[in-house]
Parts: C-alpha cells; sequence; structure tokens
C-alpha cells in the first residue's frame, strides 16, 4: 500500500496539457509537405519517381501532393533537385474532404467544422466505435495511446464504446480488407443515425502502401461516406487528437 | 546425410541449384530425423508453383547447432501429411493447402487459416468453416469477434465451454490479409520496404531489419557497417522495450492493478518517442534502409536519449516491481494459462512465449547476426509456462535491453565506409533470421535470373504462437481469455500478411 503510494508521488502528473499547450513534436517529425511549385523546374520526374504510393502527380498547374495517399516517408524531399517539397513540422493534417487533401503550395489554413448536424450531435462529447480494417495495427496502437494517461482523452469528453449501438461515430484504420468488408458494414449499420465516419491513416483514406492489392478495397472511397480525412502511416496522437477535437468543432487556434 | 539438407548460417544464402530436391518420402524421412533426432525446429515451410507441380521448401532451424537445415520436394496435388509425426507442421500444411489447393492427405484438421481467395479463384467467407463441437447438458458454446470491444485487431475465436471452463478454444483469422508477399513478388522496388514495415506495424523495426539484411546478404560486398550495425540493434531493442513495456501495462489493467497499467500505457509513449527522436517516426518507419540507416544518430542525440532512457528506465522499473509485489496480481497471473515445455516444443512455439516455457531459443543467441554475433544476449527462462512466466521474462529481457541501447548509446563505432548499393545476385535462395520482440522472424526469398524475388516468404512468430494461445486456454476459466490472450499479445496481421 505504502509503495503504491510512494510510486504515485515518484511518478507525478505526467498527462499532457494538449489542447492548451501546443505539442512538442520530434524534430525530425515529418508533418504537413509543403509544396513551392514557383522554383519546380516541370522537366524532371525524380520526386514522382521516387514515392511508393503515387502520391505525388503533375499537371498544367504544377505539381500537386495527395496527403490521403502519402505515407510521410519524405523520400521525394531530398531527390528533389532545387528543394520544391518539404516537410514542415505541422502536425494538424486532419482535412474535412478528399480535395483539401490536395497540396499544392505551402500555406497552412486552419479548417473548421462547419456542419451543423456534427456539431449538434458531437460538439460537446464524441463516443467513437473503431474498426480495424486490413490496418498494420499502428494506427490502432496510436489511437489507443490518446487513452493513456499521457493523453487522457476522457477529460476532452471523448469516449471509446465498445459497442457500435453506443457510437456517435465510426474510425476506421486499415485499407480495407476484403475479409473485413462485411464486418465492417455490419458494424456501421448497427450504429444509431446519424452515422459518422473518420478515416484514420492514409491506409483508410486510399489503401496507402496496399491500394491494388486484389485482397483489399483501397480505402473507404465507395464504401462509406468520410466525414473527417486523417492521414499519416500512422497519424502521431496528436495529429488524431487535434483532428477529433476539429471534427467536434472545437475551435483550437 | 551431407545431400539431403542444404546448411546455412543465419542469415545465408545459397545458389538454388544447390538445393537438394529428394522424392517425398526420403524429403519426409530426413526432415523428421532432423526435427526428433537433431532438435530441429520448422522455421518456415512453404510451395512455389512451378510449370507441371508444385515445390516444397523446408527451412528447419537447428538452435543447439546455430545452423539452418534447407531442403525441398517437388509434389502434385497431394502428399501424405507431415502433421501426424511432427505437430509443429500443421499450421504450415493448412497455409499450403489453402494457398495453392496441395492436400496433405492425413491432416488431422484440414480447413483455411486465411481465407484468402486460392489460386483457383475459389472464394470464402472469412471464417464460415467447420468448428471443433460440443454436445452435452453444460456444454455451450461462446464465439467472439471480428470486431472486439476494444480499439484492436480483428480475429474470430470459438470457445467450447462447459460450465465457465474452456474445453477448446479455436482461433479462427485471415481478416487482416492483404497480400503483402505476392505483392513483393518482382521486387525489391521503392514500395518493398513500406510493405515489410506495415506487414506488423509494431515490429516495423524487426521487419525492416530482416528484409534489409536479406538484400544485404544476397549482395556481393553488401556489408553494413559496424555503426550501422550497431544502430540497428537501437532500434530493435527500443522496440523490444515499448512492446514488453506496453504489454506489462495491459496485463495489469486486464487485472485491474490501475497503477502499472496508467504508469506503463505512459512510459510505452516515450520509448516509442525515443524512437521517434531517432526518425520521426514512433514506430521507426523508414529508420532501417538497405545499406544501412535512415538517419545518422550524431552525439547531440546520443546525449539527449541517455539521459532519458535513464529516468523512464528507472520509473519504469518502479512500476513494475509494484506489479511483481502485489499479491492480487501474482494470484491472478500463477498457474493462469499453463503452458507446458513439452506441448510448447511439440507446437513448435518461439520467443517469449517459448522462453517463458523453458525452451531456450532467442535468434540473437542461437542464430546470431550482425551486432549480436560478438555480444552475448541474456537469455531468461521460466520453467512454469503461465502467465506470470510470460511476464516475468519480458521483463528481465526489458532490463537486458535497456543495458545494451545505454551501452551502445555511450559508446557507438565510428562511422564506416557506405556499403555497395543492392544489386541481387540471381537464381538463389536467401534465408534472413532476427529476434522480433514476440519472437523468430523468418523472411525466405527466391530471386530470378534476373535479381529479382520470384517468390518472398514471411514468417512473423505470430504464425507459430497462436496456436500456443490455444493451448493455454485449455481446462481455463474462459474469464482468464483476456489474461491469456495479452499475456501472448499476438499480431493479427503479421499472422494474415
Amino acid at each position: 500500500m505504502w509503495s503504491i503510494i510512494k510510486a504515485r508521488f515518484q511518478q507525478g502528473y505526467r498527462t499532457g496539457k494538449f489542447p492548451r499547450v501546443r505539442p512538442v513534436m520530434p524534430e525530425r517529425f515529418q508533418g504537413l509537405p509543403c509544396i513551392d511549385n514557383g522554383k519546380c523546374p516541370g522537366d524532371c520526374h525524380a520526386c514522382i519517381e521516387v514515392c511508393p504510393t503515387g502520391a505525388i502527380r503533375r499537371d498544367e498547374s504544377g505539381l500537386t501532393l495527395d496527403m490521403g495517399k502519402c505515407l510521410f516517408c519524405g523520400k521525394c524531399a531530398p531527390v528533389c533537385p532545387v528543394g520544391v517539397i518539404r516537410f514542415s513540422r505541422e502536425h494538424d493534417l486532419g482535412r474535412f474532404s478528399r480535395e483539401k487533401l490536395q497540396r499544392t503550395d505551402g500555406a497552412y489554413h486552419y479548417e473548421l467544422q462547419e456542419n451543423p448536424e456534427i456539431q449538434k450531435f458531437c460538439g460537446k462529447s464524441l463516443k467513437i466505435r473503431q474498426v480495424s480494417a486490413g490496418g498494420c495495427a499502428a494506427c490502432e496502437l496510436d489511437f489507443n495511446v490518446l487513452n493513456t494517461l499521457a493523453w487522457d482523452i476522457a477529460r476532452l469528453h471523448i469516449q471509446v464504446v465498445p459497442s457500435p449501438r453506443h457510437a456517435d461515430c465510426l474510425l476506421v484504420t486499415g485499407p480495407v480488407s476484403k475479409n473485413m468488408l462485411l464486418a465492417l458494414q455490419k458494424t456501421y449499420a448497427a450504429m444509431p443515425e446519424p452515422a459518422f465516419v473518420i478515416a484514420c491513416g492514409t491506409c483508410a483514406i486510399s489503401g496507402g502502401i496496399f491500394a491494388g492489392s486484389p485482397e483489399v478495397c483501397g480505402g473507404l472511397e465507395g464504401i462509406l461516406k468520410v466525414d473527417m480525412y486523417v492521414p499519416g502511416c500512422p497519424p502521431h496522437p496528436a495529429t488524431l487528437l487535434e483532428a477529433l477535437l476539429r471534427f467536434m468543432g472545437q475551435k483550437m487556434r | 546425410m551431407a545431400d539431403a539438407f542444404l546448411q546455412l548460417t543465419n542469415p545465408g544464402s545459397a545458389l538454388l541449384a544447390d538445393l537438394p530436391v529428394l522424392p517425398f518420402v526420403e524429403f519426409s524421412r530426413q526432415a523428421l530425423s532432423a526435427i526428433h533426432e537433431r532438435g530441429g525446429r520448422v522455421s518456415a515451410f512453404f510451395a512455389i508453383p512451378q510449370a507441371n507441380n508444385f515445390r516444397l521448401i523446408l527451412v528447419l532451424a537447428l538452435d543447439a547447432e546455430g545452423n539452418l537445415l534447407l531442403s525441398a520436394c517437388d509434389v502434385e496435388r497431394e502428399y501424405p501429411s507431415l502433421t501426424p509425426e511432427c505437430t509443429q507442421f500443421h499450421w504450415f500444411e493448412r497455409e499450403i493447402a489453402e494457398q495453392y489447393g496441395i492436400k496433405p492427405l492425413g491432416h488431422p484438421w484440414l480447413k483455411p487459416i486465411r481465407f484468402n481467395h486460392s489460386e483457383e479463384g475459389e472464394e470464402r467467407a472469412p471464417g464460415v468453416t467447420e468448428y471443433f463441437a460440443m454436445q452435452g447438458e453444460a456444454a455451450h458454446e461462446v464465439a467472439v469477434g471480428p470486431v472486439h470491444a476494444g480499439v484492436i485487431e480483428p480475429g474470430h475465436f470459438r470457445f467450447q465451454c462447459l460450465g465457465e471452463d474452456v474445453f477448446s478454444l479455436e482461433i479462427s483469422l485471415g481478416y487482416q490479409h492483404r497480400g503483402i508477399e505476392k505483392m513483393l513478388q518482382g521486387g525489391p522496388d521503392n514500395k518493398s520496404i513500406h510493405l515489410l514495415e506495415t506487414a506488423s506495424g509494431d515490429s516495423s523495426c524487426a521487419s525492416a531489419g530482416a528484409f534489409c539484411q536479406l538484400l544485404e546478404t544476397l549482395t556481393p560486398g553488401g556489408l553494413i557497417s559496424d555503426r550501422d550495425q550497431a544502430l540497428r540493434v537501437v532500434a530493435w531493442e527500443l522496440e523490444r522495450i515499448a512492446n514488453h513495456a506496453g504489454d506489462l501495462g495491459a496485463l495489469a489493467g486486464d487485472v485491474a492493478f490501475r497503477p502499472t497499467a496508467g504508469y506503463c500505457g505512459r512510459i510505452r509513449g516515450d520509448f516509442l518517442n525515443m524512437t521517434a527522436a531517432l526518425c520521426g517516426n514512433r514506430f521507426g518507419r523508414g529508420l532501417i534502409v538497405p545499406g544501412g540507416m535512415g538517419y545518422e544518430v550524431d552525439l547531440a542525440i546520443c546525449n539527449k536519449l541517455l539521459p532519458w532512457l535513464k529516468k523512464t528506465a528507472n520509473e519504469l522499473d518502479s512500476a513494475l516491481d509494484l506489479l511483481f509485489d502485489a499479491p492480487s496480481v501474482l494470484d491472478r497471473f500463477e498457474n493462469t494459462g499453463t503452458v507446458s515445455s513439452e506441448s510448447a516444443s511439440q507446437a513448435g512455439l518461439v520467443g517469449v512465449a517459448a522462453r517463458a516455457s523453458a525452451l531456450a531459443q532467442d535468434v540473437r543467441s542461437k542464430h546470431p547476426y550482425g551486432w549480436y554475433c560478438q555480444h552475448k544476449i541474456p537469455m531468461p527462462l521460466a520453467k512454469s509456462g503461465d502467465v506470470l512466466a510470460r511476464a516475468w521474462v519480458r521483463r528481465q529481457e526489458l532490463a537486458a535491453s535497456v543495458q545494451i541501447v545505454q551501452e551502445l548509446l555511450e559508446n557507438l563505432p565510428l562511422p564506416g565506409k557506405k556499403p555497395v548499393p543492392y544489386r541481387l545476385a540471381g537464381e538463389r535462395i536467401v534465408v534472413s533470421l532476427v529476434e522480433a520482440w514476440r519472437g523468430e522472424l523468418c523472411h525466405v526469398a527466391l530471386t530470378d535470373a534476373s535479381g529479382k524475388f520470384s517468390s518472398y516468404k514471411i514468417v512473423d512468430p505470430s504464425f507459430h504462437n497462436w496456436f500456443g494461445l490455444a493451448l493455454s486456454l485449455r481446462g481455463e476459466q474462459i474469464s482468464h481469455f483476456p489474461l491469456c490472450n495479452k499475456s501472448f499479445n499476438l499480431s493479427y496481421c503479421g499472422h494474415d500478411l
């Protein structure tokens, strides 16, 4: 008993102060990609060729990097001879639409939840049911981290619920393996209306590195309507938590 | 005897032409004698399709001798099952049967393990298969999954119970199947390492390490520098520490011992953040790359990590003292989920689960690779094979790993020459084993004439150990399932690939 109390004092109070205080990201963290299209000579394909998931494309207006396909491996940045692509340490990557995941410049726009229905149902508290559909467990693990005392999402009125019947929102990870498709659809069908969907991680958005495999569907596209996209492989806990809070309609900055 | 097997040491490669292809009867006799008489363990057993038939390739690990024995035989659509003679084959034979429709005649329980789409295009609904069934007044069945109550991966569990007691547990997986091995064929290319890092996301460093080691073994002059070998060990051991710490915390959570559960959850994150300090990613993505390391680790990073590691390790120690000193915890851990040494050996368990049942096997000691060749790693063994044993082994390994990382960061070898870029030799077979934090991870690749992968086989430690979890539940109360499950903490995606 005494040893437990003693340990409690030694361990101290360790819950982070996010969102009141900005999280300190690792120095080598690859966050929001920034593109300086003015610099791009336009006649080299180094970044497009090195990308493992085809996240970078070029048209008349220049380069576009699709964060919904990006693994944030950062391989495109050093191969560019003139430094067009740079990964900043900005962790806020969650977006409300697939279009907003397309990066063509270096600007950071803060997005607000504008769907009044979501604000009405989830504005004060958010009950999440998670389904792993072919994920590698990294997204699941870093979502679980939000429940540890380091992040303690209960203090922010977010709760992971065991049954879809109790959930406002379904958080899906993984590229949606064919073998999980039915279970995913059944879980969604078991949720009360209106059932919102968050795609967590690049796999859930586009299939990620597994896109093209005959054993996966290639993300949630065409399967469920997605209300929030959180890119990353996996998304950093700060990325995911900021996205969840913004999904609820909280103004963070 | 000399011709029956191709002998390699880990990691090793040979010309495909040197792989002995025996008639089945001789193959089976030699394999079983190496297992029963020389203590061989099935590391990999898989099929590759040929023009008119299939070739079965066997990789045996001889832990006592530190050698790997490879052998092969050609079969048509069926062959006499090896499982009745040696249980270790049972899951491998089911896998081969499912992938290529090759029937092991006399297999006691032949059914799919992944429900992938077979070569013949046969569609199988996941989990829909025959299960062991029981009848009687007190007999009842409990089905759990694929979607579980917590935030974990999907899998289906079928319990046959007599009242509260579990008579048998069957585990049906495959929900996470993404077809990684098929996607690796024709590689290596710019996708390969990402596919391996995400084969089992919590073992990214181990998996990337096994893959890079395989490429470097196949590349003449591909040996990496001492410094990069040491830094890979830092990555691997940090991965081991983070996961063991997380598991011990989760075990505490499963017996409602809140202090350790709370502290370890946070401490695990600290260790992941140390990995992120090296490469920006908490799971070590991009840290290990072919030819060395993806990031340089300078003195400033070492000086930042060392005091952080020391402080966190002390906090972890204090959290674990509480766990192992609490009578209420020990009461739940002791004699729960016991797997005898004999069963563990028969089932071919690896890693923590094997060492908790007194089986002395650890790839780092028995088939050393890279830095481990020159350094002896302690191998803590427990005899009881229960939840307490698996927890205790984890704690001992944690301490050893902290020591290793600390010593390496204090004294990193100087940077050496960069190796030649990988260019794979053609027509070869290569085996690369590493000790991932769950146990032995085995990669086997075959290259074609142009040096591309014609076949890539991954055997995750969980592939061996899921059956161990089923064994641990026999005769146990069903309410002990979460505890037993967590004491193994196996990977669904690593198994399903």
